[in-house]
């Protein structure tokens, strides 16, 4: 069976409830482009995941156009990481075991087999579903660019919900 | 929308010189999106990484991932992992089904927490 068209389907489900049809984003320009300065094998590594994690202890977020970051050090034990994120219904499984979208686990694991230089220190999250752009440009981005810079990574690695 | 706010947060990191991988189960999202390097994983929504309690698919994925990174030499290349989520073969059509409506929670500005212990943790009794 071919993939599944989300924006199509979205779309649709949202002009039923009788919303404003959603503007998705489509880049006009192909992206930007770095190159590796080094081996990945010698790369600090900084992760980003926008599924609404937090740790325990940490506030969750909000459902409206929450653009605020946790950063999560990577030694939390997983029976403390949490989930809150506009769209529930995708979180069932991450709440069981989280890491089938915040894979902390194989990221330590591929980390002590040298596949990577190493993982930053905190690993990043955000509740990914900010409807407004601007926002994501003015708010939200900005703070992740900070904490990376902060945390001197080589690499970015990012995963959705 | 997770998907499009990773493909912004991509082209502008990569646009300050952090090469990035963006993960990904919304194909057509991140066509549009046009992150610099992705790898796109055929699961339903919530299991980017991996299947749940599947530590070795969990492991390979992200291995995947990492590996994209070198792997991926031509920008806007999205690598298709061919794999299957084999914990129900009837997702897509279950997904795809519009009689299950809108399943969003409502949008406010209190935080919602997954346990009301992760409440007490935070914000005190």
């Amino acid at each position: 069976m071919s993939t599944i068209r989300y924006m199509e389907m979205i779309r649709e489900r949202y002009s039923q409830l009788g919303y404003p049809v959603y503007q998705w984003y489509h880049a006009d320009e192909p992206p930007a482009w770095t190159p590796l300065k080094k081996p990945l094998a010698e790369s600090r590594v900084g992760v980003l995941c926008t599924a609404g994690t937090y740790a325990k202890g940490q506030v969750a977020y909000y459902y409206k156009d929450d653009t605020s970051i946790r950063s999560i050090p990577k030694d939390t034990m997983v029976e403390d990481i949490r989930f809150s994120h506009l769209t529930e219904q995708y979180l069932p499984a991450a709440r069981k075991d989280p890491n089938c979208v915040f894979p902390l686990a194989p990221l330590k694991q591929l980390e002590n087999e040298g596949m990577v230089g190493e993982i930053a220190d905190d690993v990043l999250s955000c509740m990914g579903a900010v409807y407004s752009q601007r926002r994501t440009r003015e708010e939200l981005i900005p703070r992740v660019v900070d904490s990376f810079r902060t945390q001197g990574v080589d690499l970015a690695f990012l995963i959705p919900l | 929308m997770c998907h499009q706010t990773v493909g912004l947060i991509a082209r502008h990191l990569e646009a300050i010189g952090i090469p990035t991988l963006c993960m990904g189960s919304a194909l057509d999202i991140m066509e549009a999106s046009n992150p610099p390097r992705a790898v796109f994983t055929d699961y339903p929504l919530g299991h980017t990484t991996g299947m749940p309690d599947d530590p070795k698919d969990q492991y390979e994925i992200t291995r995947i991932g990492l590996e994209a990174f070198e792997n991926i030499q031509q920008p806007g290349t999205i690598l298709k992992l061919d794999r299957e989520w084999t914990l129900d073969f009837n997702w897509k059509a279950d997904t795809l089904d519009g009689t299950r409506g809108d399943e969003r929670s409502s949008r406010d500005e209190t935080p919602r927490y997954q346990l009301e212990e992760d409440r007490i943790a935070a914000e005190g009794a």
